[in-house]
């Protein structure tokens, strides 16, 4: 990715969603936390189950209303909307590739039905032929054929019901995809193709992903830039490369000594790192700082001349 | 292994269950060993047997379930002969089981410390305060943090790791000569699922359980088991240890599950795939049922079913490329460096072991 020239398709600004705001429950599931997503990139958002994963992506597609904050698709506020031409667009440009490929289509519809939902709602086909010719050339896309197509989605093994999502998702030409944990719920093997097709598809279309997953090796494939976080907020970013060879924060790196590597040898003398994570709530306040180019780490003041140091050591920085 | 004596035997093991479509073969002629304080890690895909294999063994099979052929020989008895009641006796005492999923394998209305004892009181007919004494132990053992006061707690009070603790404590508390952990760590985090896996091994050395450990993920396997079963299609492909399956592989199929995952390190634009889906069971393709998802298959994996071939005394692969006849292939280029590494370990192995031969043999005659 070229970032000296990348355009910003989405600025998320500050963003809160608090859950039973006001009440003794009160949670915090994100919790302040801001970044950008270039054009044409996959950023991925990787964390514990309760991090605040997948209530940043819905909160980006508008699912919830923030508590807080602002996000900007393509430089205009999402919440902004008034005009029913304005939503209309951005639910178009905006689309949801989802985790569970079994629950996520509806039993009781065939799947060119399935498909067309979009299409429909859009106006996108002149006529009944066009909208048959649309739903063939995206099962096509996707790896399916057309016969395929007058089926139900109990029919299908669980990677091609996540090709039938992904062929919805395509059908109204988005420009910007979250897929939260799209191959979780695949089978290795599957898994590899599903990637595969995601991958092509982004360089045949140009659309840029927002993926959010926990198998941190499939992240790191498939993401240009990555970001974890924890207790729903933004711990550190950069790119996926940097971020995994050169970790600046402790929790990053306590996640990336827990992941197991198929390799028998680098298993027996793996060390996992420890993470205490009540550091983070000890009153200071944080905010992302640019510890190297393009890496970032959340960090009160006094703390970046450590991050600072770490980055020499790494030697991300040369001064 | 030290001690190379087999707990369990698994001979010619087939089942079908019967439905309104046919006769599934799930599981197609399987033959596995376990030895005595061993993990053993079945890998496969779902739909592969594997979790079959492991409810056979532990007599839990659905009603629609036939087992055709086989036996599966614990203490020289064939459990596959057992009636149900002489069943329940094993189970839960000699052979436990760790479920997937720790939200739905405990009871919601049972407090914890009650369902630890459980089995002390089923099966060793303990007093209740004996056995809730010995349930806190394990729990201690299993690091369910300030257990004094959490034995009465409910399971929903915990969390998905606490949890598995508690089943893995469950499963335990009867030191079963057998524990069979299916997909024990698939629905936790990476986090929590290094320290369940720990633990583990932990326990195992303390109590000298023998494991069968099933998964999907590779990365667990690798720093699980010692020896690795590959199932397709409701057979076992390849089996050997831990090094040998995963440094010198021989079956296609265990080099496309290799390939398929990215290590930290794998970049580039196509991850290698295994092209299509798992055969329907119902009728499964004469030959070798991988030949169809099989970029290496020969003309006569369509036509016989490969036997297994020995690679060396502790692995076998059922696949014709190694038949002395086959032409000669090369894997694919994750699977070659995989055998350089596996060829310099093989080298520093020898190496290392030269000098130190003599004084290892003393120890052992001692």
């Amino acid at each position: 990715m070229d970032y000296e020239n990348a355009e910003k398709i989405l600025e998320v600004k500050h963003l809160k969603q608090y859950f039973n705001v006001g009440k003794a429950d009160e949670v915090r599931a994100v919790d302040d936390i801001s970044f950008d997503i270039y054009k044409g990139e996959t950023f991925g958002l990787v964390g514990e189950s309760g991090s605040g994963k997948t209530t940043t992506g819905r909160a980006i597609i508008h699912l919830y209303e923030p508590t807080s904050g602002e996000i900007l698709f393509n430089g205009k506020n999402v919440d902004n909307f008034t005009s029913k031409d304005d939503q209309r667009e951005f639910r178009q440009d905006m689309q949801m590739i989802f985790q569970d490929p079994y629950a996520s289509l509806n039993p009781r519809m065939k799947v060119k039905d399935i498909v067309a939902e979009g299409i429909d709602i859009n106006h996108l086909a002149k006529d009944d032929a066009d909208r048959t010719k649309q739903v063939e050339d995206l099962l096509e896309t996707v790896g399916l054929n057309k016969d395929h197509s007058s089926r139900y989605p109990h029919e299908f093994s669980g990677g091609q019901r996540q090709r039938i999502g992904i062929a919805r998702a395509l059908a109204v030409d988005p420009k910007f995809v979250i897929a939260d944990e799209p191959i979780s719920a695949l089978d290795v093997s599957i898994q590899a193709q599903v990637v595969n097709l995601m991958k092509k598809l982004q360089r045949e279309q140009g659309l840029t992903y927002l993926f959010i997953a926990h198998d941190l090796s499939m992240v790191k494939y498939i993401s240009d830039r990555i970001g974890v976080m924890h207790y729903g907020r933004m711990l550190e970013i950069a790119d996926s490369d940097e971020i995994y060879a050169h970790p600046l924060h402790d929790y990053t790196k306590s996640l990336l000594s827990a992941v197991p590597i198929p390799d028998p040898e680098f298993e027996r003398t793996r060390e996992e790192i420890a993470y205490d994570g009540s550091g983070e709530n000890d009153g200071k306040e944080r905010k992302l700082v640019e510890i190297a180019p393009r890496h970032w780490v959340r960090a009160a003041d006094d703390e970046i001349d450590m991050y600072t140091q770490r980055a020499h050591e790494a030697s991300l920085i040369h001064k | 292994m030290e001690n190379e004596k087999n707990i369990l035997e698994v001979r010619n093991l087939q089942v079908n269950f019967k439905t309104y479509a046919g006769d599934v073969k799930a599981i197609r002629n399987v033959s596995f060993d376990l030895r005595k304080g061993e993990t053993l890690a079945i890998v496969g895909e779902s739909g592969s047997g594997k979790s079959v294999t492991t409810r056979t063994i532990m007599g839990l099979n659905a009603r629609n379930a036939d087992i055709t052929s086989g036996s599966i020989l614990y203490k020289d008895q064939d459990l596959l002969k057992k009636s149900d009641k002489e069943m329940e006796s094993i189970r839960g005492q000699d052979i436990a089981e760790i479920f997937q999923d720790p939200m739905t394998s405990l009871d919601p209305t049972m407090r914890i410390g009650k369902q630890i004892a459980e089995p002390l009181m089923v099966h060793k007919g303990m007093k209740k305060e004996k056995a809730l004494a010995q349930a806190l132990e394990m729990m201690k053992l299993v690091g369910i943090t300030d257990a004094e006061n959490r034995i009465n707690d409910y399971p929903h009070q915990f969390s998905g790791g606490m949890r598995q603790r508690i089943v893995i404590a469950i499963a335990l508390i009867n030191y079963p000569e057998i524990l069979i952990a299916d997909e024990p760590t698939t629905a936790l985090d990476v986090t929590i699922q290094a320290q369940i896996l720990n633990l583990m091994k932990e326990l195992q050395d303390k109590i000298s359980t023998s494991i069968i450990f099933i998964t999907h993920d590779l990365g667990v396997v690798a720093g699980m088991a010692d020896r690795v079963a590959v199932m397709y299609a409701g057979k076992i492909v390849e089996y050997g240890t831990v090094d040998e399956i995963f440094y010198n592989p021989k079956h296609p199929y265990t080099w496309g599950l290799l390939s398929s995952m990215p290590t930290l390190d794998s970049s580039g634009d196509e991850l290698p795939s295994i092209p299509g889906t798992p055969p329907d069971l119902l009728d499964p393709p004469a030959g070798d049922a991988f030949a169809a998802r099989n970029a290496y298959a020969l003309k006569i994996d369509t036509e016989q079913e490969p036997p297994f071939f020995k690679v060396s005394d502790t692995h076998y692969a059922a696949t014709w490329l190694l038949h002395p006849d086959a032409p000669k292939v090369t894997p694919p280029e994750q699977i070659v460096e995989r055998q350089k590494k596996y060829a310099a370990m093989q080298k520093d192995l020898v190496a290392k072991q030269r000098p130190s031969v003599p004084v290892e043999e003393q120890e052992e005659q001692q």
